[in-house]
Formats: C-alpha cells, structure tokens, sequence
C-alpha cells in the first residue's frame, strides 16, 4: 500500500529555510508570505487494509520520520 | 605506583569526521584512546566515551537521526544508563539528542549559514566530570564548525533545565541562535555531556587556543579517578 507522509515545522518553530525560500520568491515578484519548508517521505507498506497501514505509518513517523519536539507530521495513504 | 590511563573509547561511523582528532587530543591529554566502530555491539572495557563530530550517515533526515540506530549507540545508551561518562561533540551531541540521553534537538543555524570560528563560551558548572578544571562564570574560547547547532527546546523544558542547572555552557555572543545561548547542555545525572564547539580542536596552543583542553582533561581526569576507585 503506497503512502506519503508530510513532516512539517511546528508552528512556532524559527524556519530559516522557509524564510530564505519567501525572500528569494519576493525577488522573483511574487507576494508571498508564511513559507515554510518541510518534508515528503513516499513509502510502500505491507498492509492488510488502509487503517492498518495507516496505523504502522503513524508509528513510523512517532519513531524517526519527525521528531516530536519540533516537527508535525500528516499521514495520506493512497489504498 | 604510576597512576593508570583510563580507557576513553570514539566511536567512528560512517561519516566521522573528527574521530582522530578526538583520539589524538585524549592521547596528548594522557588517555589510552580507543577507537570504537560504529558496529561493535559491545563497548571494550572503558571509563569513558566520546561520539565525535561529523556527519554521521550524511546527515539525512536529521542530523543524527540514523546514527542513532547503530549498534555502537546502542552500547553507549547501555553505558551512560549504567553511569559511565560520554560526551557528544558536535555531530556527537546531535546523536546524543536523537538517542534521547540529552534533551532538546539541533535545528539549522538561525543564519542558514555553516559557522566556522572561535567562539567564547561561559562556564555554567564547574562541579561536572567534564568541568572540574574550569570555574563558572570562566570565559573559555573554542571553535565551532557547523550548520545544524541551533539547539532548542520548549520553553517549558528550558526552564526545567534551567532550574536543573544543566546548561553546561553558553555562548558569550551570538553564534547560531540556540534557544539561551545553549553551546553545551548534560543530563539530569551529570554524566552525559553534549556541546558543539569542539574540545578536540582546541588542546595545543599553536592551534589559537587550548582551552578545549579544560574539557577534554576533566574527562580524563574525572576517568582516572573511576579507574582508581575501581582498583
């Protein structure tokens, strides 16, 4: 079962790269604001059924993919 | 009767970068320097261990994230729940976090610059085994050269490890924008020690500087006495 995963800065954490990345769309023109600069992992996983993958990809990102003190994290599984 | 040469372990993974400087420091600073492979499950008989700078495993995901995994950490867990000494420097504090023996965690440098320099810290504790030979409120200058040092933690941790007293050392000026000017942070027990100048780059005068050395020697020192305790 194909699943994505987004680990994202915590609101409130200082994001440089996200600041950079703002600053350098400022020069090109546009108007923007909020950029924030995150993670996509895409993995498969053996799973009986969605939640059950969702379930395991959940522990996954609570054990490596994002670290709690300062990253959240959103699970899609794609069936 | 001469008096022994504690054992302090580095542990090398793939990525290592300052493992033989760290060895090479603790030998000039009179340690029989052992080095430890990121594989061993066991740790050889040691009275004390350094994770080194680097960028263990390319940094990927975190950094520190994959090294943690390594059997070698595994160990080095084993032996600072059972009391041993280690300190983490630089990629080693990154791990030590990941690992949870330290608290907090190392983001990107506020100025999404690599700092490369001599930086004077201030000396929060002298009373720890990688402090005896400083006094606090002691300036003592050693450099650091990283791009991930910004430690932080929330703010409610902060205070806890502020009440705690274990902000070890701090920045004397602004380095990389670590939440309290945090450069060298231990655990609640005193026997985990993680900082991001380097000690090991700073034990020889022709260097710039050998204040690493106050660290580096207290660790030996503090290593000594737990082989004579032992004998």
């Amino acid at each position: 079962m194909k699943a994505t995963v987004l680990v994202r800065p915590k609101q409130g954490i200082l994001d440089p790269q996200g600041e950079a990345v703002e600053s350098a769309l400022e020069h090109l023109g546009f108007s923007v604001s909020g950029a924030r600069v995150g993670k996509v992992v895409d993995l498969e996983v053996e799973a009986g059924d969605a939640d059950e993958a969702r379930a395991q990809v959940e522990r996954m990102c609570e054990q490596l993919l994002a670290n709690p003190l300062i990253e959240s994290f959103e699970v899609e599984i794609h069936g | 009767m001469a008096s022994p040469q504690p054992r302090v372990g580095v542990v090398t993974y793939p990525g290592s970068q300052d493992d033989r400087d760290a060895l090479w420091a603790l030998s000039a600073l009179d340690a029989e320097a052992v080095p430890v492979w990121h594989e061993e499950r066991e740790l050889p008989d040691l009275d004390a261990v350094v994770l080194p700078g680097g960028f263990s495993y390319g940094d990927y995901l975190r950094c520190g994230a994959i090294a943690r995994f390594s059997p070698a950490t595994a160990a080095v867990c084993e032996f600072a729940e059972a009391g041993g000494l280690v300190l983490g420097i630089c990629n080693g504090f990154q791990i030590l976090c990941e690992a949870g023996l330290l608290p907090g965690v190392l983001l990107r440098n506020e100025s999404l610059r690599f700092v490369c320099r001599d930086v004077p810290l201030v000396v929060e504790r002298d009373d720890l085994p990688f402090t005896s030979r400083c006094t606090v409120g002691q300036t003592i200058t050693i450099p650091v050269k990283h791009g991930d040092g910004r430690w932080f933690a929330p703010s409610e941790l902060v205070r806890e490890l502020e009440a705690n007293r274990q902000v070890v050392l701090r920045y004397a000026e602004a380095c990389n924008g670590s939440v309290a000017d945090v450069a060298g942070i231990c655990n609640e027990r005193g026997n985990v020690l993680g900082l991001m100048p380097h000690p090991e780059h700073a034990v020889d005068p022709l260097l710039g500087s050998a204040d690493g050395a106050l660290i580096l020697a207290s660790l030996v020192e503090a290593a000594r006495e737990r082989v004579l305790a032992a004998i």
